[in-house]
């Protein structure tokens, strides 16, 4: 693929740029406000990227995918409580669980398409919810505290803010690159077939759905991953992080940003919750706002944000 | 005569109380063309998509060189060389045309639990792809998006799709459908190259392009065959010319 200087990769690019340069500018101004709102911002921006994966590549709308934040996130707040405190067996913990879960919710709601797909999937998440909110052990509807973030050895020390910030950063980095050589992998293509024309796939002789399983599931530790940043990011782990409107969004977050565009879900991430953060300090009604927004962006952006940029360049 | 490649053994399928498929049996030889026609509704596409197995049929059997299939799934019927092509154009319209022929080439290379390297870069599929869009001359518009090329253009990249996962029987659904004279004009010529290579069921309305073509003719009026046979056979067929093509003037051209 070719790299043009068009409007949508100056945005990709000064966005990197200012998300690598963020803890210099905080530590110059003192404003330590910005380093904690941009790392949850990086955070969930790399799950919302682990649900453009199946959602924008893959066509499947799932509407449950906050479960995963839920899932790694307890696998490292359980763990913790019970003593487990090395990040080392706390974060292969929260990846498996999640691909675990990804493999039972994906071969049963896979069987379906469409509306039921999108009711399956918020149906599993909303048990996931119920079942968190009955472990009485670990704080139930109230929440998990977590004393102390996952232990790394002498690597990385997660209580440091910059630090941190950086691992969050690295992590998306990371997945982005991970999603962007799966998306023009053999793979990739058939994901992407499927989605465009599922009988034509079919026709041709692909078995379409070990294919789409196989993408719920990288996409689920994907975002099993994020949960487990999230977790040590909040100190803190509670049902509320697998609530359907916090499934909800991180749709929007993916159609605001672009469905089926690498960077989309960043952009996305970034507007959305930067957004939400100053509406909500100019009035409680932010979401008043934001709704007739998101309805614009919708409505006219098909492509969202990374849709509008690309059309930017033909004028 | 030697087994058939493709053996249809009274195939039924209902739909609700319509019997779309009434005990069709027919057979097609290796190295055959065999055209399959009839009035709109008659059960020709229904037909089709069972030797596919998009549709399971509800009694009857299908045989492809000997071997049961009436019950495997479309995707495995592929890899034992049954290819399609659809009645309504059915390609990837987000993908370039090379794109499309390489796909079909690559679900035959193999699985595709392939997560790193490029597939855009893959040269035997890439080779693959241009030889198959060459065949229906397609060659220079390789890397246009499908939804840009013309109705004709697409006609002839499904046949692209279709050849490129090396198939032994073409199972081609009205591929004339929409074009202009020239374009049928054209995929009649590309067809009777293609002949050479690779046994063809041909579901089609173009008369002419039948009776050019047709090694073999299966009438079917109603969801029965109601003959089968030569296309002089099928033109002197007294219950053929009543049932079908008497009122349908397409043959009185040809006699």
């Amino acid at each position: 693929m070719k790299t043009r200087l068009d409007a949508r990769n100056i945005v990709a690019g000064l966005v990197i740029a200012g998300l690598l340069l963020l803890p210099l500018y905080t530590s110059l101004s003192g404003n330590v406000f910005a380093l904690t709102l941009f790392t949850r911002i990086v955070i969930f921006a790399l799950a919302a990227a682990s649900l453009n994966l199946i959602m924008g590549y893959g066509g499947m709308m799932s509407f449950g995918h906050a479960a995963y934040l839920g899932i790694g996130g307890y696998s490292v707040g359980i763990l913790a409580a019970e003593g487990i405190g090395s990040g080392f067996v706390q974060w292969p913990v929260a990846l498996l669980s999640s691909a675990l879960f990804a493999v039972v919710i994906g071969a049963l709601s896979l069987r379906t398409r469409g509306v039921y797909f999108i009711m399956i999937t918020l149906a599993f998440a909303q048990m996931a919810y119920y079942v968190a909110s009955g472990l009485a052990r670990y704080g139930g509807d109230d929440g998990l505290t977590i004393y102390k973030r996952s232990d790394f050895g002498g690597l990385i020390n997660l209580s440091n803010r910059v630090q941190f910030y950086y691992l969050c950063l690295g992590c998306l980095f990371a997945g982005l690159y991970l999603i962007w050589r799966i998306v023009n992998s053999r793979f990739g293509m058939v994901v992407q077939g499927l989605r465009s024309n599922e009988a034509r796939m079919q026709a041709i002789g692909f078995p379409a759905t070990r294919y789409r399983l196989v993408c719920f599931v990288i996409s689920g530790t994907l975002c099993g991953l994020a949960g487990a940043l999230l977790a040590n990011n909040t100190d803190f782990v509670s049902p509320a992080v697998m609530y359907w409107t916090r499934s909800g969004d991180l749709m929007v977050m993916v159609i605001l940003g672009g469905m089926g565009s690498l960077f989309g879900p960043v952009i996305g991430a970034v507007v959305y919750l930067v957004l939400e953060e100053f509406l909500s300090q100019v009035t409680e009604y932010w979401a008043m706002i934001m709704g007739p927004l998101l309805l614009l962006i919708v409505l006219f952006g098909r492509g969202g944000i990374d849709g509008l940029l690309g059309r930017l360049r033909r004028g | 005569m030697a087994e058939p490649l493709l053996r249809v053994e009274g195939l039924v399928r209902r739909f609700g109380g319509i019997v779309a498929t009434d005990h069709v049996s027919l057979d097609v030889a290796r190295g055959e063309l065999h055209a399959i026609i009839g009035p709109n509704g008659a059960g020709k596409t229904t037909l089709i998509s069972q030797l596919t197995g998009q549709l399971v049929p509800h009694a009857g059997s299908i045989h492809l060189g000997g071997r049961d299939i009436t019950r495997v799934p479309s995707y495995r019927r592929s890899a034992l060389g049954l290819a399609r092509s659809f009645q309504i154009t059915s390609l990837l319209l987000d993908f370039t045309a090379a794109d499309n022929v390489a796909l079909a080439a690559q679900a035959h290379d193999g699985h595709s639990f392939h997560f790193w390297a490029d597939a855009r870069k893959v040269p035997h599929l890439r080779t693959a792809a241009q030889a198959a869009l060459d065949r229906v001359g397609l060659g220079a518009r390789a890397n246009v998006l499908v939804s840009r090329l013309s109705h004709g253009e697409q006609r002839e990249l499904e046949l692209a799709v279709a050849l490129a996962t090396r198939p032994q029987l073409l199972l081609l659904d009205e591929p004339m459908a929409g074009l202009g004279v020239t374009e049928s004009a054209r995929m009649v010529k590309l067809l009777q190259e293609l002949r050479r290579e690779v046994s063809i069921v041909l579901v089609e309305h173009d008369m002419d392009a039948v009776f050019a073509l047709a090694d073999r003719i299966s009438v079917l009026v109603y969801g029965r065959v109601i003959a089968s046979g030569t296309p002089a056979e099928i033109r002197q067929n007294a219950e053929v010319k009543r049932a079908y093509l008497g009122d349908q003037h397409a043959v009185s051209r040809h006699d």
